[in-house]
C-alpha cells in the first residue's frame, strides 16, 4: 500500500491542468443582490417588461427561501451579497467571421482544446461558447436556420422569440421549485436556447461551453431546449473552469420540453476547478436540471460524467407526462482529493407504460465524498409503468466515501421497479488477473476503472467519449493502489 | 462529512404537537402510585423529558419519518395508563389474548407493567440467568442498568425513543451471565387494554448477555379493545462477546391501535444476533431496528415480514451500523400491501471508516396487490471504508403474470393462484421464525391477516394444497 500512498500524494500534487486566468475587460454589475441589481441585468439586456416582472417574482419569493440543508455535503456559508451577479466582456462591434473574436478570448479556448476555428472546420458541431454569462461567438447558425432549428443565447432569444421563451420559461423548473432555482430564476444573465420545429431531425450535435472567468463572479446559465413533435436533438455541454482561490457559486437551470414522439438527448462533461490538495477554493456546482417528456412515445436522457467541482449537486430529472414515454439516466461521478458529490436523478411516472433506466457509476479515491441520491417515483395513473436502477460505486483507498440514498414511492401495483447497487474496491482477483499478463497495476486499475464506466461512455456523443475516457483517466492518475 | 451523523439530531424537527405533554408525564412521576426510583432515573427522566420539550415530535418532514404521520397517535392522551390489567368491563380479557402459556418463560406486560399473575419464570432457568420484572430490577440493582438507560441519552433519534427513557416503568429484565444458555424461548407478551380510556404505554426490554452466554426471545404485541392505545415501546440489547440471540417480534395489535417499538442492539466481538419481525396489526406499526457492530466478526441478520392491509401503515426503518472491521451483516425485508394500506422500508446501512471486510446485504421486496396499495422504499448505503463489499436491493412489483398463468392454465382459480403465490413470496420469511411455539404464533398472526400459511415443507393445507397437487401434476414448472 506504501506505493499507491505515494502516487496518492502525487496525485494530490497534480495541478489542474486547466488552471489559467485570461484578462479580459469586464464589465460588472455592483456586489450583492438586490430588486436595483435585478433591474440593472434586465436593463442592461434590455429585456421586455414581462421578464423582469418574472425575474422580481422569482426573486421576491427567494428571499423567503432558507438555504437547504439535507444534502450530504459540507461547506462554509455563501454569502449571497458578496457575490457579483453580472459580469460581461465589454461590448465590441458586431462580428462578421470568427477573425474578429478577442484574440485572448480565443487562446484561452485554443487552451482548453475547443478552437472554436477547429471546432468549424473539423467536427462539425455548433458551439455556443458562453464566458463571463454572455454569448460570445454563435456558429454554424445559418446552416441550423436552414432546418428551421433555432440555436443562440439566451439574451438573443428573449429579443428575437420572445413568444417561445415566455411560454415555456419555467414550464419544467417554476422559479418555486427550489432555493437555488429561484435564485437563478431572478438573476440568471444567458445561456443557451434551443428549438426544434416539428418533425425536423437536429442536423448537427449541438453544443455549449461554459467557462467561469472573472474572479468572484458566479454564473447562472439557463439553458431551454424545446423538441416539437417528432423532432429529435442532441445537446452537448462541456465545462472546464480557470483555477481560484475563492469558492465560486455555479447554480445554473436546464429546461428540457419533448413533446410526441420527440427525442432529446443531453449529454454533460462537467470539469470544473475541484479546489486544491487541502479542499481549499473550487466551484460549487449546484445546478437544477429537468425534463419534460411531455408527449406520447417521447424520450429525454441525460448523460453525465462529473470529473470536476469542489461539490457537485445535481439531480437531472425526466417528468414522464406522456404515454410511453421513456426516461433515461447515465452517470458517472468522480471524487478525487476533497471533493463532493451529491447527484442521482428524479424520474416521476405519470403517463401508463412510461419506463425509466438509471446508470449510475460513483468512483471515490482520496478524501471524495460521492452520494448517490435517486427518486423514482410511480403516481396512481402510471399503469404498467417501468423502471430499473444500478447504482455502483467503487472506491480507491480507505478515507473515502460511496454512499447510496434511492427513494422509491410506488402507488400503481403494476408498476414494476427494480433497484440494484453494489460497493467494493477494485477487484483483488481482477488485478490479479491483469497483473499476471504483465500489465502494470496502474495501468490495470485504469482499465477496469474504465470497464466500470463503459455502461455510461457509450451513451456519450463520440467526441464526448474520448474526452471523457481522457479526463478519467486523468483524475485517476495515481490514484490507484 | 466523515462523521457518520444520526441525522435526527442534526436537525431540529418541526413540533409536532404541544410538548407540555412530557412535562405532564414528569407530574405523573411524582404521583402516589408511581414507584420509588432511584436518583438517577429521576434526572435520567427528566432529561430526556427536556429533550422532547425541545425537539418536538417528528413530522413528516423529517427525513426518517418522511412517510409515516403520526398525528392521530399524537392525539391520544399520553399521560400513563391506568395500572394492572385493566380489562375489568371488557369484552376481551387479557387471559383471551395472550394464549396459552408456552413452555419456558413468560412475562405478560399489560399497559407497560408486568402482570406478575400471568407471568412466570419457568423452572428450567439455568443457574445465574434471571428474568425479572424491569420495574423491581431497577431498584434492586440501583445504578447497574444506568448504561443502558443512558445510552441514548442526549443523542435520541426522535422524541418517541426519548418518550420511552422518559416514562417506561416496566418491563422485563434478561439477564444471561457468562456462558449461561437458556435452551426454551422466553416469551414475552405485551398487550394494550385502554378498554375505554385510550392512553400510552411505554414498556421496556433490557438484555443484557454476558460473553458466550445465549437465548431466544419472543415478543409479541397485541392489544384489546376500547378505543386506540399506543405501544411506544424499547428493546436493548448488549450481547458480550461470542453471545447469541435469536429475537423475534410479532406484532399482531388491533388495526386501531398504534404501535412504536425499537430494537437497539450492541454487538460485542464475535456475538452474533439475528432478530425478525412479523408485522401484521396496527393503524400504525413502526418497528424500528438500530444495531451497532461494535466488535470484530460480529454478525447480525435482520428480516421482516409486513402484511399491510386497508387502513394500515407500515413503517421499518433499520439501521446497521458497522463500527468494526471483519463483520457481517444481512436484511431481508418483505411487504405485502393489499387495500389502500401503505408500506414502508427505510434501510439504512453504514460503514464506518477502518470498517474493513465488511460484508453487508440490504434487500427490500415489495408486493403490491391492489390499485390502492402504496410502497416506498429507501435502502440507503453509507460506506467510509474501502475493503468492502456491499449490496442492496429492492424491488416493488405484483404478482408475476407468467407464474399466475401457469397457474391458471393448469385450472388453479384466479384467486387460488394468487394465494399460492402470496404464500410463497412469504414464505421465505415465515420460515426463519424456527420451528417451536413462537413460529406457531406467527402462523397464526398470518392467518388471521388472510395469508395463507404454508407448512414447514412449503406446504399448505386444503384449497390452496389441492390447488398446488393440481398445479404439480399439470407438469413441471418452468
Amino acid at each position: 500500500m506504501s506505493a499507491a500512498r505515494a502516487e496518492l500524494a502525487e496525485l494530490a500534487g497534480r495541478e489542474y491542468a486547466y488552471g489559467f486566468s485570461t484578462d479580459l475587460d469586464t464589465d460588472f454589475a455592483p456586489r450583492g443582490l438586490s430588486e436595483e441589481v435585478i433591474r440593472l441585468i434586465s436593463a442592461k439586456k434590455g429585456e421586455p417588461d414581462w421578464l423582469l416582472d418574472w425575474r422580481l417574482g422569482a426573486y421576491r419569493h427567494w428571499r423567503t427561501l432558507a438555504e437547504p440543508t439535507w444534502q450530504n455535503v459540507t461547506y462554509p456559508p455563501i454569502d449571497y451579497d458578496d457575490i457579483i451577479y453580472y459580469a460581461a466582456p465589454k461590448k465590441k462591434a458586431a462580428l462578421s467571421s470568427m477573425d474578429e473574436v478577442d484574440p485572448e478570448l480565443r487562446a484561452m479556448f485554443d487552451k482548453l482544446g475547443i478552437s472554436l476555428a477547429e471546432q468549424e472546420r473539423l467536427s462539425g458541431v455548433a458551439v455556443d461558447a458562453v464566458v463571463d454569462s454572455v454569448s460570445v461567438a454563435t456558429t454554424f447558425q445559418a446552416r441550423l436556420a436552414e432546418a428551421g432549428v433555432i440555436f443562440c443565447s439566451f439574451s438573443a432569444a428573449v429579443r428575437d422569440h420572445p413568444e417561445l421563451v415566455r411560454a415555456y420559461l419555467g414550464s419544467v423548473v417554476p422559479y418555486r421549485d427550489n432555493f437555488f432555482a429561484a435564485l437563478n430564476s431572478a438573476v440568471f444573465t444567458d445561456g443557451s436556447f434551443c428549438y426544434v420545429p416539428k418533425g425536423v431531425r437536429c442536423p448537427m450535435e449541438l453544443s455549449t461551453y461554459f467557462r467561469i472567468n472573472a474572479a468572484g463572479t458566479g454564473q447562472f446559465e439557463r439553458t431551454l431546449i424545446v423538441a416539437e413533435r417528432g423532432a429529435s436533438v442532441s445537446y452537448l455541454e462541456g465545462c472546464t473552469a480557470p483555477m481560484r482561490d475563492e469558492h465560486q457559486l455555479h447554480a445554473a437551470v436546464v429546461e428540457l420540453v419533448a413533446m410526441e414522439d420527440a427525442t432529446i438527448k443531453y449529454s454533460t462533461v462537467q470539469n470544473w476547478y475541484p479546489g486544491d490538495a487541502e479542499g481549499r477554493g473550487g466551484v460549487y456546482n449546484f445546478v437544477t436540471k429537468r425534463g419534460r417528456a411531455a408527449g406520447a412515445r417521447s424520450k429525454i436522457s441525460w448523460t453525465q460524467v462529473e470529473t470536476g467541482s469542489a461539490i457537485t449537486w445535481k439531480y437531472p430529472g425526466v417528468v414522464l407526462q406522456g404515454d410511453g414515454s421513456v426516461g433515461e439516466f447515465y452517470s458517472v461521478a468522480v471524487s478525487a482529493g476533497h471533493q463532493q458529490a451529491d447527484t442521482g436523478t428524479k424520474m416521476i411516472h405519470i403517463g401508463k407504460d412510461t419506463r425509466s433506466t438509471i446508470v449510475s457509476k460513483a468512483i471515490s479515491t482520496g478524501h471524495g465524498q460521492n452520494t448517490y441520491r435517486g427518486l423514482v417515483k410511480m403516481l396512481r395513473s402510471a399503469t404498467g409503468a417501468r423502471n430499473h436502477t444500478r447504482c455502483d460505486s467503487l472506491l480507491i483507498g480507505g478515507d473515502c466515501g460511496a454512499h447510496t440514498f434511492p427513494y422509491i414511492e410506488v402507488k400503481h401495483p403494476s408498476a414494476q421497479v427494480e433497484h440494484e447497487a453494489t460497493t467494493s474496491k477494485v477487484s483483488d482477483d481482477q488485478l490479479f488477473y491483469a497483473r499476471q499478463r504483465g500489465i502494470g497495476e496502474e495501468e490495470a486499475t485504469s482499465m477496469i476503472v474504465n470497464g466500470f464506466c463503459r455502461e455510461v461512455f457509450r451513451e456519450l456523443p463520440m467526441e464526448f467519449a474520448v474526452e471523457a475516457q481522457r479526463l478519467l483517466s486523468v483524475s485517476l492518475e495515481g490514484a490507484v493502489g | 462529512m466523515n462523521a457518520v451523523t444520526r441525522p435526527a439530531t442534526a436537525r431540529r424537527p418541526p413540533s409536532g404537537t404541544d410538548s407540555g405533554l412530557a412535562a405532564q408525564i414528569l407530574d405523573r412521576a411524582s404521583e402516589p402510585g408511581w414507584p420509588p426510583e432511584p436518583g438517577w432515573l429521576r434526572a435520567a427522566r427528566r432529561r430526556a423529558a427536556a429533550w422532547v420539550e425541545d425537539h418536538g415530535f417528528p413530522t413528516t418532514k423529517h427525513e426518517d419519518w418522511r412517510y409515516t404521520k403520526i398525528d392521530a397517535a399524537l392525539a391520544v392522551p399520553m399521560g400513563t395508563p391506568p395500572e394492572g390489567a385493566a380489562d375489568g368491563g371488557a369484552s376481551v380479557s387479557v387471559g383471551d389474548l395472550v394464549g396459552p402459556h408456552l413452555s419456558g418463560a413468560r412475562i405478560v406486560v399489560v399497559n407497560g407493567r408486568v402482570v406478575p399473575e400471568l407471568s412466570s419464570t419457568g423452572d428450567r432457568l439455568p443457574p445465574g440467568a434471571r428474568v425479572e420484572a424491569l420495574a423491581g430490577a431497577l431498584q434492586r440493582l440501583d445504578g447497574r442498568l444506568e448504561p443502558s438507560w443512558l445510552w441514548r441519552a442526549g443523542d435520541y433519534p426522535h422524541a418517541l425513543r426519548a418518550m420511552n427513557d422518559a416514562a417506561a416503568v416496566d418491563g422485563v429484565l434478561i439477564d444471561l451471565p457468562p456462558g449461561t444458555v437458556v435452551e426454551d424461548p422466553i416469551e414475552v407478551v405485551f398487550v394494550a387494554m385502554p378498554a375505554g380510556q385510550p392512553s400510552w404505554s411505554h414498556p421496556r426490554v433490557i438484555v443484557v448477555a454476558g460473553a458466550g452466554a445465549g437465548a431466544t426471545l419472543g415478543e409479541t404485541y397485541l392489544s384489546g379493545p376500547g378505543g386506540p392505545a399506543v405501544t411506544n415501546a424499547l428493546t436493548q440489547v448488549h450481547l458480550g462477546a461470542g453471545a447469541q440471540l435469536a429475537h423475534h417480534v410479532l406484532q399482531g395489535e388491533r388495526t386501531d391501535s398504534f404501535h412504536f417499538s425499537s430494537l437497539e442492539a450492541r454487538l460485542a466481538e464475535g456475538s452474533r444476533l439475528s432478530s425478525r419481525l412479523l408485522a401484521t396489526g396496527g393503524r400504525i406499526g413502526r418497528h424500528e431496528v438500530d444495531v451497532v457492530l461494535a466488535g470484530k466478526g460480529a454478525d447480525v441478520d435482520l428480516d421482516g415480514l409486513f402484511l399491510t392491509g386497508t387502513g394500515q401503515h407500515h413503517d421499518n426503518p433499520v439501521l446497521v451500523d458497522h463500527a468494526a472491521p471483519g463483520c457481517t451483516s444481512r436484511q431481508l425485508y418483505k411487504g405485502v400491501i393489499s387495500g389502500d394500506g401503505h408500506g414502508v422500508f427505510n434501510g439504512h446501512l453504514v460503514v464506518r471508516p477502518g470498517a474493513d471486510g465488511t460484508d453487508a446485504a440490504q434487500v427490500n421486496k415489495n408486493l403490491l396487490l391492489s390499485e390502492r396499495a402504496e410502497v416506498d422504499t429507501r435502502p440507503r448505503l453509507e460506506i467510509n471504508a474501502d475493503d468492502v463489499a456491499c449490496t442492496h436491493g429492492a424491488a416493488v412489483g405484483q404478482l408475476d403474470p407468467d407464474a399466475l398463468f401457469y397457474l391458471r392454465s393448469r385450472g388453479v382459480s384466479e384467486r387460488e393462484a394468487r394465494a399460492v403465490l402470496v404464500s410463497g413470496f412469504a414464505h421465505e420469511i415465515l420460515e426463519r421464525f424456527g420451528s417451536g411455539p413462537i413460529r406457531r404464533r406467527a402462523e397464526e398472526l398470518a392467518t388471521a391477516a388472510g395469508l395463507i400459511v404454508l407448512d414447514e415443507d412449503g406446504r399448505s393445507s386444503g384449497a390452496v394444497t389441492a390447488a398446488t397437487t393440481r398445479a404439480r401434476r399439470g407438469g413441471r414448472p418452468q
